[in-house]
């Protein structure tokens, strides 16, 4: 008779080991692909994971099989005009990809399709960022909203009496009661001892007898009356509240908005942001991001506005890291934040501004951040805001530079500020 | 009486439903035909559990291996495209026998599944002489659990990268880790000793101490060299890499003999398609018609039924855009069907093409068909005319020597034989698969593995695969591989050969 079992609720992922070693094992190929296919393309799905192609060769697994040649007797099915003797053509093209018409439907030669498959969000970031790291990572100290939460931290004698530990409490009793009625059991099994040979002696000591009789009931008596269980038996489950470490990290987007930065200038800003964003929320639980924008003032803005509203207009680019030193210094302090600022501009500047950028930099911004990155998203030249960079990336390692030329760059240069340095 | 005995009248499926479903086509098939099954063991799944049981080739538990994944990854990718919708059951040949059904099938669905995999599939796993020679279904299970964890017990003594290519290697010779043949059981030991014991005496009776002071003729230690070893060729390539590959560790033994073992227990599956497809079908659709006409289930489930059955059992002709071969489900029904029909109403054709079962019962005779047979010899048994002309057989000759493609025989008079001859030649896996077998080992030279490659009608090795098999043999065998390809003629060529020897 037939047992029915509803295997419905269990585990789905059987395979997920499988799929694992698969994609370990392809990896080269997948980050390949991974690369490629970030090259020149929109970002702004990237956190949905991606289609991976993959030749089918790559990953074949050989067997021995008869290849195209010889002499072979085919069978087919629904002959509608063929008689014996019928010489037709042979089938063209098509290698052995028994596609369509009377090709050889034998299992010679199977088709070289591109071997398609999806990863995951996270299996994909995982290849995106592989071997990238954060420069200066030091977790900064606990957030002051400390989160806590409560870990086993041994037995206690005090506590919650739905905490309480019945083995253990038990165990404790069973000890006490053993250890307390000692004195009386020994004595006891003495007594007894006595007696039963008094008792058996020819003419028994009635005296003798009667106190021993005595003595046995009283040490039963005795050693009844140690309680079975109490208070002080009791142990607890105990539990302790530990500090939960949060990291926290803001991030800074600075991007020029003036009449220079154009629709394509942009976007490969909003494409480096993205990134950047994605791999700090890799490494922080938490992440906040404050979008500045500026042309001859700065203004603090949502995404949104940040980079689909245009404005037009000379550029300060002094007026975008005051107000970034503002809103630093009044609310992410350097003992609960890690500030990490990405500013994007094509490297105009009212050159009279400059110098003082520089200055903004080193006194009020670089000593608080774990990691300033600069990109220049210009084809020509450097202007002076590049030089005065040069200066401050002179004086501190965290600070970096780079310049972008198109879509093509981002990732790389992505890429190579982030590479993991062995020091 | 009729309404009364309804099963469902929905297409939503209860348990309790199931049960009374199996109960009633049990009944049907163990008392009406005589169906004799394993224990069924019938285990509802989900959609993605499918797909989970599909890239382990079926196999409840599997070792760990990337290839599943590979398998997994594909089987997602089309299912998630639409491109291809699972198979409704999967049965496992094992006792008790276990059958997979979906969740989302409906109650019909279940009901055909049911009678397709546990009892069609399952009564074929419990007679056919190939699952009864060489796999054990009550042994299965364990085994495969056994080969699952001493996998990851390697994994973990010698590091996943190891395994995982050492079972490369294996994978790649699977199909040639099988034995086609029964094996004399092994002698026992007082029989071996007897042996032993008999030997020994002739060898004394025939010892004379005068030959050994004759100087040896430098022709003989050259006749030494040139005996090969084996003395016959092998054919189980796996095992012969277990047996005497110079450098494996003990764990790599095993490691092969767990993937020989498995490729054995998968061996009679490949060669019992059509009719092990076929026997499925045949009933199910016997069976559902049978509850059908004893008022069990109701004209809409039928005509569900006969839907979803033509579906399955329809041949494209070979000129059509999806055509793929000969489908095994439709070819293997009808063959059955036209057994039963032979037997119930034979016509003058009939019995002159099967004299031997035209006319007489139905039930054993496909009883016998099923249980004595495996596809090549099934097909050049019972394929008959009739079939022949439904499907509109041909035969195309494609032969390198020649310019054109020769239709070499039709569903005629003068085209029977050779069709059927052909066909039952196309699933022989004898000659689908290349003849490759262990010719020599130079034991006293480099200790070179030569395989030889019987050229079966000239047809020549794929090329690049089999550079890629021969690295995989060389990696088990750990000296030089050669595989050498012998014609029609006798005429020896090498093929190739690893590590490639071209600087010579």
């Amino acid at each position: 008779m037939a047992t029915f079992i509803d295997r419905r609720l269990d585990g789905k992922n059987k395979s997920s080991v499988n799929r694992q070693r698969f994609i370990r094992r392809f990896k080269n190929q997948i980050k390949k692909a991974v690369t490629e296919s970030m090259n020149g393309r929109s970002i702004t799905d990237i956190d949905n994971g991606e289609k991976i192609n993959i030749p089918a060769r790559d990953l074949s697994e050989p067997v021995f099989g008869h290849g195209p040649g010889g002499r072979r007797e085919a069978i087919h099915p629904g002959n509608k005009e063929f008689v014996s003797g019928d010489r037709v053509a042979r089938p063209q093209g098509g290698g052995g990809s028994g596609g369509s018409g009377q090709g050889q439907a034998s299992d010679s030669g199977e088709g070289e399709d591109d071997f398609v498959f999806e990863l995951s969000r996270e299996e994909f970031l995982e290849l995106f960022f592989e071997d990238l790291e954060l420069p200066n990572l030091v977790r900064t100290q606990l957030a002051k909203a400390t989160e806590f939460k409560s870990v086993r931290a041994g037995f206690s004698s005090a506590g919650n009496p739905a905490n309480i530990d019945i083995v253990r409490s038990l165990k404790g009793a069973m000890a006490r009661r053993m250890a307390l009625a000692a004195p009386y059991t020994r004595r006891l099994h003495e007594a007894e001892a006595e007696l039963e040979r008094l008792l058996t002696e020819t003419p028994v000591d009635e005296i003798r007898t009667r106190e021993l009789i005595e003595e046995v009931e009283h040490l039963r008596a005795r050693a009844r009356a140690v309680p079975f269980i109490d208070t002080f038996d009791l142990r607890y489950a105990n539990r302790v509240m530990q500090p939960k470490p949060t990291t926290q990290a803001v991030m800074f987007c600075i991007m020029d908005v003036s009449g220079s930065m154009d629709r394509a200038r942009k976007d490969l800003a909003k494409r480096f942001f993205t990134l950047l964003y994605l791999f700090l929320k890799r490494n922080y639980e938490k992440i906040e991001v404050v979008f500045i924008r500026h042309h001859t003032v700065a203004k603090e803005v949502d995404e949104q506005e940040f980079f689909y509203s245009r404005e037009t207009g000379g550029t300060v680019v002094s007026s975008a890291l005051q107000l970034t030193a503002d809103v630093m210094r009044e609310r992410y302090p350097v003992s609960s934040w890690n500030i990490y600022v990405a500013q994007a501009s094509d490297g105009d500047n009212w050159h009279h501004d400059s110098p003082a950028c520089r200055d903004i930099l080193l006194q009020r911004i670089i000593p608080f951040v774990r990691y300033y990155a600069y990109i220049e998203i210009t084809p020509d030249r450097h202007q002076s805001l590049w030089e005065a960079y040069e200066e401050v990336k002179a004086a501190h390692p965290h600070f970096a530079m780079r310049q972008i030329d198109g879509p093509a760059d981002i990732y790389p240069v992505f890429r190579d500020l982030f590479r993991k340095r062995v020091s | 009486m009729s309404s009364s005995r309804l099963i469902s009248e929905s297409s939503e499926w209860t348990f309790s439903m199931l049960e009374r479903y199996n109960e009633v086509i049990g009944q049907i098939a163990g008392n009406d035909f005589g169906l004799d099954t394993y224990p069924n063991q019938i285990e509802i799944i989900t959609a993605e559990q499918m797909m989970d049981a599909y890239s382990s080739v079926g196999m409840p538990l599997g070792y760990k291996h990337w290839s599943y994944g590979k398998q997994f990854v594909l089987t997602e990718k089309n299912y998630r495209r639409g491109q291809m919708g699972l198979a409704y059951e999967i049965v496992i040949n094992s006792d008790p026998c276990i059958a997979y059904l979906m969740e989302e099938n409906t109650a019909m669905m279940q009901a055909l599944v049911i009678a397709h995999a546990a009892y069609g599939h399952n009564s074929f796993f419990k007679g056919n002489y190939l699952f009864r020679t060489w796999t054990s279904a009550d042994a299965i299970i364990d085994y495969l659990l056994f080969a699952r964890n001493y996998v990851a017990e390697c994994e973990e003594r010698h590091g996943e990268e190891a395994v995982e290519l050492f079972l490369d290697s294996c994978h790649a010779l699977m199909n040639y880790g099988v034995d086609r043949y029964k094996h004399p059981a092994p002698l026992s030991l007082s029989e071996e000793k007897q042996r032993q014991h008999e030997r020994e005496e002739y060898l004394q009776s025939q010892i004379n101490d005068l030959w050994r002071t004759i100087p040896t003729k430098p022709a003989e230690t050259a006749a030494e060299e040139a005996r090969r070893y084996p003395t016959e060729p092998q054919e189980n390539l796996l095992y012969f890499i277990e047996k005497n590959a110079p450098l494996l560790e003990p764990w790599q033994r095993e490691l092969v003999r767990i993937v020989r073992k498995i490729a054995q227990y998968f061996y009679p599956q490949r060669q019992t398609q059509v009719m092990n497809e076929g026997w499925a079908t045949f009933w199910h659709y016997t069976l559902i018609n049978r509850l059908y006409d004893q008022g069990y289930v109701n004209d809409g489930f039928i005509m569900e039924f006969l839907q979803s059955h033509t579906s399955v059992v329809h041949q494209l002709p070979f000129d059509h855009p999806y055509y793929s071969g000969i489908n095994p489900y439709a070819l293997g029904f009808a063959m059955y069907s036209d057994i039963q029909r032979i037997c119930q109403a034979p016509t003058a054709e009939d019995r002159h093409w099967f004299p031997d079962i035209a006319g007489q019962d139905w039930l054993k005779v496909l009883d016998f068909a099923m249980r004595n047979f495996k596809d090549e010899s099934f097909i050049a048994q019972y394929l008959s005319p009739k079939v022949m002309r439904d499907f509109k057989l041909f035969a195309v000759l494609d032969d390198d020597a020649q310019d054109e493609l020769e239709i070499t025989a039709i569903h005629d008079d003068t085209g029977y034989r050779r069709l059927r001859l052909a066909l039952a030649d196309q699933y022989n896996l004898g000659s689908r698969e290349p003849n490759i077998q262990v010719w020599n080992v130079a034991y006293r030279k480099d200790r070179s593995l030569t395989l030889r490659h019987t050229r079966y009608h000239r047809r020549p090795l794929h090329s690049d695969s089999t550079q890629e098999v021969l690295k995989h043999l060389h990696r088990l065998w750990g000296f030089a591989v050669r595989l050498e390809a012998v014609d029609e003629n006798g005429q020896v060529e090498l093929v190739a050969e690893c590590p490639s020897n071209n600087g010579k």
